[in-house]
C-alpha cells in the first residue's frame, strides 16, 4: 500500500550541473520499496509545475543502526520540475508518495544478471545490484553516457563485484558509441546453454535496441519504461504503453500499474516509439 | 452539521464525487482511499465496446493545469459490469457511470445495460469529450442533439439521468435548459476546455492527437462562471466542476449554484484530498454558522456593493 510522505530533504547532491541524488526522509516507503519500484514526487505546493513526476527509487538510505530510513532519487535537470528538485537544500520539504509499481524479478545463479543503463537509467540498478548480490547472482552494468563526466556511482557498483561495461558518446570513458554494441558482442558470445536475464532502463531508442537484440538471441529481458505520468495510481491513462494482445492486435496498459518494469517482448516497439 | 445533498431521487452523504476520467474505475484507489467515504465516484467513460484510446503522449503539463487527449481507453459497459462494479458495491462505493456513444442507439444500449446492473446510482451522460472523433461532442455542441440523447436515455431508465456539458460552446446555460427540458434530473458541468499546446523547438504538438482538453485550477474561474449562469437558468441540480484543489475552490463553487462538485486533475497530484475537502468544509460550515451544505448553493449575494464597502 502506497503511502504519501511530506518528505524533508537529507541530503542534495549535485553530480554534475545536471544530475543531482536527493535522499529523502520516508522510513514507511524505504521499508516497503523492491527494486524497480518507484515514487511520486513534487517539490514546493504550487500549480506551477502542478503534478508530481515519477522517480524510480535510487538507493535505500539507512540510518547509523542500518535501519531504512529513506529513499534516494537520481534526477537529471530537464524542467521546471526537476529544476526545482535540483535546487532544493536539506531540510526542505517534498512531497513523496510510493513505493509504486511492479518491481523487477530477480534471477537466481546459475543464471547471470546484466544490466543495461543510459544515463539517468541508471537509477533502478542500484538497489537491483545489491538484491542480486544478496542471491549470489553474478552480474555485469552495461552503462552508457554522453560522456565520462556523466557515468555516476561506478565505485558503487565495483564495491559489490558487479563488472563495468562502459560506453560514452565522445569515446571519453570506455568504449565509444552506443551500449547496445558491447552487449550484442556479449550475447553472441555467451553460449546458450549458459542463462542470462538483462534488465534494461534508459532512453527509449536504447530501450528498444535492447529490447531488439535481445529477442534476437532469445533472452528474456525486463525493462523499465518511463512515460509521461499523471498521477502514479492508475487514474489518468496518460502512461500507457503498447502491448501484444492474446486476441492479436495490442492493448495498451497503464505503466504505473502494470510496470514500469515490462517484458520487452511483450512490449510492441514500433507502437511505442511511434 | 449536515453535509448530505440530493441529486433528483438520490442522496450523497456528501457533495464530494471523483470526477470521470481522472479516478480510473474507482477501485485503483481503494487502497488509498476509503471509496464509501466519498459522496459518489464517477467511472472512467465507458462505450458499448472496448476502445483503445489514443497513443502516448496523452497529456503535457500546462501552467497551473494539464492538457490530455486519452481518446476514452476503457473496457466498455459489460466488463465494467463484470469486473469492476461488485469490488465497488462490496467497498461501499456510491457509483455513477459515465455513459459514452458515438451514437444516439449506443448511448441508450450501454445506459440500458448500466441500468440493469446492481450497484449503479445514477448515470452521467458524456456528451462532452472533446478526445474522440465521432459522438461525443457532437451531441453536446448541439442543443437539439443534447436534446434527444437525454430524452432517449430518459425512457430507458429509472435512475437519475446528468448530461455531462461541455464548455465549448457560447452559451453554456442554453445546453442546460435543453438537458432540463429533456429530463435530465441534474447536469454536470464543465468538461474541459479544448487546447492545444506545441513544441516550438520541433513545431510539433505535444500530444499525439494534437489538441486536447485542458484542466486544472487554470480554468476554474471559467467554470465558477458556467456554473453560475446555468444555477440562473435551470431548477435541476448541478455537479460543479473545473480546477477545485481545495475546500474554499468547493466552496467557491456550491456558493455559485453547485449542488455537489467534482475533483479530477488535484487527485492526481494528491490522492488523499478528499478528507482534506470534508474536513475544511465541514470547519466552514461551523465557521459560518450554517446548518448544512445544501443551505449554501448558489448564495452568492450579487447585489450591487455600497460604495462605503468599496472604499474601505
Amino acid at each position: 500500500m502506497p503511502v504519501d510522505v511530506s518528505a524533508e530533504v537529507i541530503e542534495n547532491r549535485p553530480l554534475s550541473h545536471e544530475y543531482n541524488v536527493l535522499a529523502l526522509d520516508a522510513p514507511e516507503i524505504a521499508a516497503a520499496a523492491a527494486p524497480g519500484q518507484f515514487v511520486m514526487v513534487k517539490a514546493g505546493g504550487s500549480f506551477d509545475p502542478l503534478l508530481r513526476r515519477p522517480f524510480s527509487v535510487f538507493e535505500i538510505v539507512r540510518d547509523a543502526s542500518g535501519r531504512p530510513r529513506g529513499v534516494s532519487i537520481l534526477s537529471k535537470r530537464i524542467g521546471p520540475s526537476t529544476r526545482l528538485l535540483y535546487d532544493t537544500r536539506p531540510g526542505q520539504r517534498v512531497d513523496c508518495l510510493g513505493p509504486l509499481g511492479r518491481p523487477f524479478t530477480a534471477v537466481d545463479p546459475p543464471a547471470e544478471a546484466w544490466m543495461v543503463a543510459g544515463g539517468v537509467g541508471l537509477a533502478p540498478f542500484a538497489t537491483l545490484a545489491q538484491a542480486l548480490r544478496a542471491r549470489g547472482v553474478k552480474a555485469a552494468l552495461f552503462y552508457g553516457a554522453r560522456r565520462g563526466a556523466e557515468l555516476f556511482y561506478l565505485d558503487f557498483f565495483r564495491a559489490l563485484d558487479i563488472e563495468l561495461v562502459l560506453t560514452t558518446e565522445d569515446g571519453s570513458l570506455g568504449e565509444r558509441g552506443r551500449i547496445v554494441a558491447p552487449l550484442e558482442r556479449r550475447l553472441a558470445a555467451r553460449p546458450a546453454a549458459a542463462p542470462v536475464m538483462l534488465y534494461a532502463c534508459g532512453p527509449e531508442g536504447m530501450l528498444a535496441a535492447t529490447a531488439t537484440t535481445a529477442m534476437k538471441y532469445a533472452r528474456p529481458c525486463q525493462v523499465s519504461v518511463e512515460r509521461i505520468m499523471g498521477c502514479g495510481l492508475g487514474g489518468c491513462y496518460s502512461c500507457v504503453v503498447p502491448m501484444r494482445s492474446e486476441r492479436g492486435g495490442f492493448h495498451h496498459v497503464r505503466s504505473c500499474l502494470s510496470g514500469p518494469v515490462l517484458a520487452a517482448d511483450q512490449i510492441l516497439w514500433d507502437e511505442h516509439r511511434r | 452539521m449536515d453535509l448530505s445533498v440530493r441529486i433528483g431521487s438520490l442522496t450523497l452523504k456528501n457533495p464530494l464525487i471523483a470526477a470521470s476520467g481522472c479516478f480510473g474505475y474507482g477501485v485503483e484507489y481503494a487502497e488509498v482511499v476509503d471509496l464509501s467515504t466519498l459522496g459518489a465516484i464517477v467511472s472512467k467513460g465507458l462505450f458499448l465496446k472496448e476502445r483503445e484510446g489514443h497513443p502516448a503522449p496523452r497529456i503535457v503539463e500546462t501552467p497551473a493545469g494539464m492538457l490530455n487527449a486519452i481518446g476514452l481507453q476503457g473496457i466498455g459497459a459489460r466488463r465494467f459490469v463484470d469486473e469492476k462494479l461488485p469490488e465497488l458495491r462490496a467497498r461501499g462505493a456510491t457509483v455513477i457511470v459515465n455513459v459514452c456513444g458515438t451514437t444516439l442507439d449506443e448511448y441508450v444500449e450501454v445506459s440500458r445495460i448500466l441500468s440493469d446492473a446492481d450497484g449503479v446510482a445514477a448515470i452521467e451522460l458524456n456528451i462532452s469529450c472533446p478526445n474522440i472523433k465521432e459522438g461525443g461532442i457532437q451531441f453536446g455542441c448541439s442543443l437539439n442533439g443534447t436534446f434527444d440523447v437525454v430524452s432517449a436515455v430518459r425512457k430507458v431508465t429509472r435512475l437519475p439521468v446528468i448530461p455531462k456539458l461541455t464548455p465549448n460552446v457560447t452559451d453554456v446555460a442554453s445546453f442546460a435548459r435543453a438537458a432540463e427540458e429533456a429530463g435530465a434530473d441534474a447536469v454536470s458541468l464543465v468538461n474541459t476546455f479544448l487546447a492545444m499546446v506545441i513544441d516550438v523547438e520541433t513545431r510539433r504538438p505535444k500530444i499525439s492527437n494534437v489538441v486536447g482538453g485542458l484542466s486544472g485550477p487554470a480554468i476554474r474561474p471559467i467554470a465558477v462562471r458556467m456554473v453560475y449562469e446555468c444555477r440562473q437558468t435551470v431548477k435541476i441540480p448541478i455537479l460543479g466542476m473545473g480546477g477545485i484543489a481545495s475546500a474554499r475552490d468547493a466552496l467557491e463553487f456550491i456558493v455559485a449554484g453547485a449542488t455537489a462538485v467534482q475533483v479530477g486533475t488535484a487527485n492526481f497530484v494528491d490522492p488523499f484530498i478528499w478528507q482534506k475537502l470534508a474536513d475544511g468544509i465541514g470547519d466552514y460550515l461551523t465557521r459560518h454558522q450554517v446548518a448544512a451544505v445544501a443551505d449554501l448553493v448558489g448564495t452568492v449575494d450579487t447585489r450591487a456593493q455600497d460604495k462605503e464597502w468599496i472604499s474601505s
